[in-house]
């Protein structure tokens, strides 16, 4: 066997790793003679720790865990390179019935922007308070996560505290829809399939997919060591070449059936094909037993603005573990968040013309809000955005 | 792997150490070795709900959880600052010794302590618990062997059955011609047992 042609891979079961399953089980990676072993992985955790240790080659990574890991918070300080993005988008917050037949008495529905969703929410929030009930509970996948920082964006901006006025855990997606039947979480935000999968089985209702807080949204990366690109920059760039075709192949209507079956399979995802095949096709069923609703940008799988990894989102990610008090501001910090992300590795890889780079403005004034970010100045950014009650 | 309770100070046993394992098998094997090394304050979680205000109301100085658990992720949330968490959590090992870690994840073993604490306290705790999962590893490979041969047996029983059943034949008789069978067409006897089986079914 040629080392050199080898590749491991981790990935997390969820909707985006289809690029990743398309370049494995369609050629694209052995066109570009790469012999690519995938491995299903159960956490976050593991993937990042077995990059670090070397069993991965590359993985599937949260675009926040991959700038975390570069600072060192928390855990080891291992220098990681994003030199692909995974798509945008792609996730959504879904609340019980419980929640959700409350926030409805105060004016949500479906498919109603986030900005009336939050005020009804903010509604259910105070009257707890009130009748001393205990605060809502919010699950989200992991706290270096798009997921956590746009389900507390969301929150803040509706005037709720995502520290004060209600309880935010981690649990694994798995989990999720069972711990909501259960009662335990009144609401989670997570990647497809898991919001499809509550709908369908009648425990939850979408409310806002993350696109509609953010649009195109940054999420997930292809993530390396540091040190391994340097040493295997052929390698990298062969693969980078397979996962940017396989993901055009993923965003063609007319193989959207058949890779729902590829993803079906136990060994990738695992969910039944109908269930994926609501998120490939930006179209989501938002209540049990709803018409499905077009969701325009849910899951952006292609293309240059999908994939090519944006410095200012590995700022914009920065800027949230400052806001929530994950890290604090320096310069030092901020150039090595920003340093993260490798558009050059990219640009390299695919032979961009200048024309081709996406710019950072569109993606910067997608917000419900309204308010732009300034990857110029991320404090002055941080103090525009409504700061959660003091 | 190197094992050292001998020479480690006494002091050291009062750290009070908690393992989060849905397998009681290897729970107990750790919580074992942990005991006869002489560590007296050790817990064990094997319920997942509400994980994570369970351990902050046991407040252990380190935590070992298996690789196989999803649960994981829920207890990095200690990594953040947060109020609910007295201590703030860290992963295990110096951030220059990639060594340990790389045993831990080879044993399927992952290790988080209360940041501060020194090194050389914990070595010992860690070395334990690889060396454990280590031998609860080679355990459950010889568990699924034997397993794999007790199932390849039935099938050879079953396949015996049918014949003799069929044909008249006796329990020896059978296997001799299952045997021979196999020897023929280069097979093993559980293959052709197999096939006996499947032809017996399609046969009904």
């Amino acid at each position: 066997m040629n080392d050199s042609s080898v590749i491991v891979a981790g990935f997390i079961p969820l909707l985006d790793c289809a690029p990743l399953v398309v370049a494995s089980e369609c050629g694209f990676a052995q066109n570009e003679g790469i012999e690519l072993t995938l491995v299903r992985e159960t956490s976050w955790a593991n993937i990042r720790d077995r990059i670090v240790v070397g069993h991965f080659d590359v993985a599937h990574m949260l675009g926040p865990m991959a700038v975390a890991s570069t600072l060192g918070i928390g855990h080891l300080k291992v220098p990681i390179v994003a030199p692909f993005s995974f798509g945008l988008g792609g996730n959504a917050i879904t609340v019980s019935l419980a929640l959700w037949r409350d926030m409805t008495l105060h004016g949500a529905g479906v498919s109603a922007s986030p900005a009336v969703q939050g005020a009804a929410l903010k509604q259910v929030v105070a009257e707890r308070m009130a009748s001393k009930r205990p605060p809502l509970t919010f699950a989200m996948v992991y706290p270096f996560s798009s997921h956590n920082y746009l389900l507390r964006y969301w929150l803040a901006s509706c005037g709720i505290d995502p520290d004060q006025d209600v309880r935010l855990v981690v649990l694994p997606p798995p989990l999720l829809v069972d711990a909501m039947r259960e009662g335990q979480i009144d609401g989670f935000c997570v990647g497809e399939p898991w919001n499809s999968l509550a709908v369908s089985v009648g425990v939850g209702c979408i409310v806002a997919a993350t696109a509609a807080i953010w649009r195109h949204a940054p999420e997930k990366v292809l993530a390396c060591r540091h040190e391994w690109a340097q040493r295997s920059p052929d390698r990298l760039q062969r693969l980078l070449r397979a996962l940017s075709k396989a993901a055009h192949w993923c965003a063609a209507p007319e193989n959207r059936r058949e890779l729902a079956r590829l993803l079906s399979d136990p060994r990738y995802v695992g969910a039944p094909a109908d269930i994926l095949s609501r998120g490939l096709s930006n179209e989501l069923g938002l209540i049990p037993a709803g018409a499905p609703r077009a969701i325009p940008y849910f899951y952006e799988v292609a293309g240059h603005r999908a994939n090519y990894p944006l410095r200012s989102h590995a700022l914009w990610f920065y800027s949230q573990m400052v806001r929530w008090k994950q890290i604090e501001y320096s310069e030092e910090l901020q150039a090595a968040a920003t340093e993260t992300y490798r558009p050059d590795i990219y640009h390299a890889a695919l032979q961009l013309d200048e024309l081709e780079i996406p710019s950072a403005s569109r993606e910067d004034r997608g917000f419900f809000d309204e308010i732009p970010f300034d990857a110029s100045d991320i404090r002055r950014y941080l103090s525009s955005l409504r700061a959660p009650v003091e | 792997m190197t094992s050292m309770p001998e020479e480690k100070p006494q002091a050291e046993t009062s750290l009070h150490i908690l393992i989060v394992d849905q397998n009681v098998m290897r729970a107990s094997i750790l919580e074992e070795g942990l005991r006869e090394a002489g560590y007296r304050k050790v817990s064990v979680l094997r319920d997942m709900q509400n994980l994570m205000r369970k351990i902050v109301d046991i407040d252990p100085e380190v935590i070992f959880i298996d690789l196989e658990n999803p649960n994981r992720d829920v207890l990095e949330q200690l990594f953040t600052v947060s109020r609910c968490v007295r201590r703030p959590i860290a992963m295990f090992v110096d951030r220059s010794d990639t060594d340990m870690i790389e045993a831990a994840v080879d044993a399927g073993v992952g290790a988080y302590v209360v940041d501060g604490l020194k090194k050389e306290r914990v070595k010992a705790v860690l070395d334990m618990a690889v060396s454990r999962f280590n031998a609860f590893q080679k355990l459950r490979e010889e568990l699924d062997r034997a397993r794999a041969e007790l199932d390849e047996r039935k099938v050879i029983e079953r396949a015996k059955g049918i014949l003799m059943k069929e044909r008249g034949l006796s329990e020896q008789a059978a296997y001799t011609l299952l045997r021979k069978a196999a020897m023929n067409e280069n097979r093993r006897v559980l293959d052709v047992a197999q096939s006996v089986i499947t032809a017996a079914r399609l046969l009904k």
